[in-house]
């Protein structure tokens, strides 16, 4: 099992990235994506932002650039479905959708396009009514999504599910329930799906937030955690999560094993 | 009930290597061998692909060895020319040859010197078609010297030089790059050296595809399961992606089987039960070499020609698809 990286910077919540979009500037966005590239990640992150005009050309505008400067595969964030669509019709490698919760209409939008376009999907353990916060709860969404998954022709190994982390300063007693539920949604089936967060959220609004980053990224990949949407240019929380994998012995020690992850 | 064949998927697969240069890659080979490719665990081709069969190397030294009598049957006509031995290895069924350079080891009387170790390789490339690998005598400096004037001699013929290992790796890769050879990076049984190693010779410059890893196989009986294990644990981390463990694998079967008792001893120091000393060193050394298989060696070096027709034998049976 190899840890994978999604880098989350090519967001238009940036700033710059926010106004590249606007003027359809690629130079700072081709930038993050050789930058992230260079880190190590395993996907990029792509989303058009809340300002872009007009979502569907951005988002297509936005994968032609970023494909003009590396081939790391991409990972559509967009909650609108014909922007990720007109994403993956020109993903030259099989992309990842970010994402779909847990509600039936746009399971059955989502699935069937990732099936036809040989995707991957964060699905998240939540529907209309919110974030759950037992643990079971999130695994009982996990369950219902990994059962759409077969309903629909995709493997569990298709799926990143996604149990929602919330910032720990307003919302504390969620931190250790996800890490139960990250337990438990390895054991739902066989093979079992993956698992992702949107780590940053876990520190938002603090002051500490590389250091609560990566020490929640390594208490997650303790109960099973294999990929994260990320700030892949922390050094330290790399180092970490390369650490952390060689600890779980799903990688294979040597003294520059640091150097050798983020080479993959 | 229908059966569902299980098959893992996996993401990465084991670096091709090819050895030796035709005439129209700028060589004289009269072949290339490529090592490694895989996509799967050993033979389990219903599940990946399995490129290049592996192959079976013969050693030859470039002076008299001093082994089992038994082997005077085969080379004692050769052995005092390692052009003539080449050429007999050809005609016994080598896919390449390996030539130990035991001759350049400093402790010996009429140590030899670089200069005449690289007229040896020339000799030898001259009269044979067969890709080479050449092993240096086994003292850090003297491999050295010695493996810089057989690159030099050597150009143009991609042939695998070595041993580069932890403590004594740059010269060999620097002579490696300059004459654009292979170069075999060896491990003392230790997954973690076998990493950093390829690593650093990484970085040094050498092309992924000019690497051969030797992660110092144990012979049957005595360690052979430390080296099966690191080779399996190799094999898996190549095929999850991790390409500082995706190189092919060479197993100096023949050497490590024959330095044990088991396979030198005759009948009447034998063990009760062990049985008569031809038959018991050649399985032996098959044995080992058919272990090693299993555990993903892409490259076979062997010393006895009946253990070899026997390892060829299986090597055959096992490419035998077995697709569902």
């Amino acid at each position: 099992m190899a840890f994978y990286m999604i880098g989350e910077r090519i967001n238009g919540m940036f700033k710059d990235i926010g106004e590249a979009v606007a003027k359809f500037d690629p130079k700072p966005i081709q930038e993050w994506a050789i930058k992230q590239t260079e880190a190590g990640a395993a996907y990029l992150d792509v989303n058009v932002g809340p300002t872009a005009a007009d979502r569907v050309k951005s988002m297509r505008w936005m994968v032609e650039v970023i494909q003009e400067v590396c081939d790391t595969p991409l990972a559509l964030d967009s909650t609108n479905y014909d922007a990720i669509e007109a994403g993956l019709e020109i993903c030259k490698k099989p992309a990842l959708i970010n994402s779909c919760p847990c509600e039936r209409p746009k399971i059955e939008r989502v699935f069937p396009m990732a099936k036809k376009y040989g995707a991957k999907i964060i699905a998240l353990t939540m529907d209309k009514s919110g974030i759950p916060k037992s643990a079971d709860a999130r695994v009982a969404f996990a369950m219902e999504l990994v059962a759409a998954a077969d309903e629909f022709g995709l493997s569990p190994d298709d799926l990143f599910i996604d149990p929602l982390i919330l910032p720990c300063n307003v919302a504390q007693d969620h931190a250790p329930e996800v890490l139960e539920a990250l337990r438990q949604i390895r054991t739902l089936s066989d093979p079992p799906p993956h698992t992702t967060l949107g780590l940053s959220n876990v520190s938002q609004g603090t002051p500490f937030r590389p250091l609560i980053n990566r020490t929640y990224c390594v208490m997650a990949m303790t109960c099973g955690l294999d990929s994260a949407i990320m700030d892949v240019n922390d050094d330290e929380l790399v180092d970490a999560i390369a650490t952390a994998e060689v600890l779980l012995n799903q990688s294979i020690y040597c003294d520059s094993y640091a150097k050798v992850f983020r080479q993959r | 009930m229908p059966a569902e064949i299980l098959k893992e998927k996996f993401t990465g697969r084991v670096q091709e290597v090819v050895l030796g240069a035709t005439k129209d890659e700028g060589g004289t080979r009269a072949y290339t061998v490529k090592l490694g490719g895989s996509s799967t665990l050993p033979f389990l081709q219903f599940e990946g692909d399995i490129p290049n069969r592996p192959v079976i190397a013969f050693e030859i030294w470039d002076i008299k060895p001093d082994w089992h009598e038994c082997f005077a049957e085969y080379y004692s006509d050769v052995w005092e020319d390692p052009v003539a031995w080449a050429k007999k290895a050809e005609e016994l069924g080598a896919d390449v040859i390996y030539l130990k350079l035991r001759g350049a080891d400093p402790e010996l009387e009429n140590s030899k010197s670089p200069d005449e170790c690289a007229k040896v390789v020339k000799a030898v490339l001259e009269n044979t078609g067969a890709p080479l690998m050449v092993e240096g005598p086994g003292n850090p400096d003297k491999d050295n010297e010695v493996l810089q004037a057989v690159a030099e001699a050597a150009a143009g013929e991609n042939i695998a030089i070595g041993l580069a290992e932890k403590d004594n790796y740059r010269g060999i890769a620097a002579a490696a790059m300059m004459g654009k050879h292979c170069i075999i990076a060896r491990s003392p049984v230790d997954i973690n050296i076998l990493k950093q190693l390829n690593l650093m010779i990484t970085e040094m410059g050498v092309a992924p595809e000019k690497i051969i890893n030797d992660p110092l196989t144990g012979g049957l009986g005595y360690g052979i399961e430390y080296s099966y294990s690191i080779m399996e644990r190799a094999r898996w981390g190549a095929l999850i992606g991790d390409k500082m463990m995706a190189f092919p694998v060479v197993c100096l079967a023949g050497p490590e089987a024959w330095r044990a008792k088991e396979a030198n001893a005759p009948l009447e120091d034998a063990g009760p039960g062990w049985g008569e000393q031809k038959p018991r060193g050649i399985m032996w050394e098959a044995m080992t070499a058919a272990a090693l298989l299993q555990a993903g060696g892409d490259l076979v070096l062997m010393r006895h020609p009946e253990a070899a027709k026997l390892l060829k034998k299986h090597i055959e049976s096992l490419m035998v698809p077995n697709v569902y």
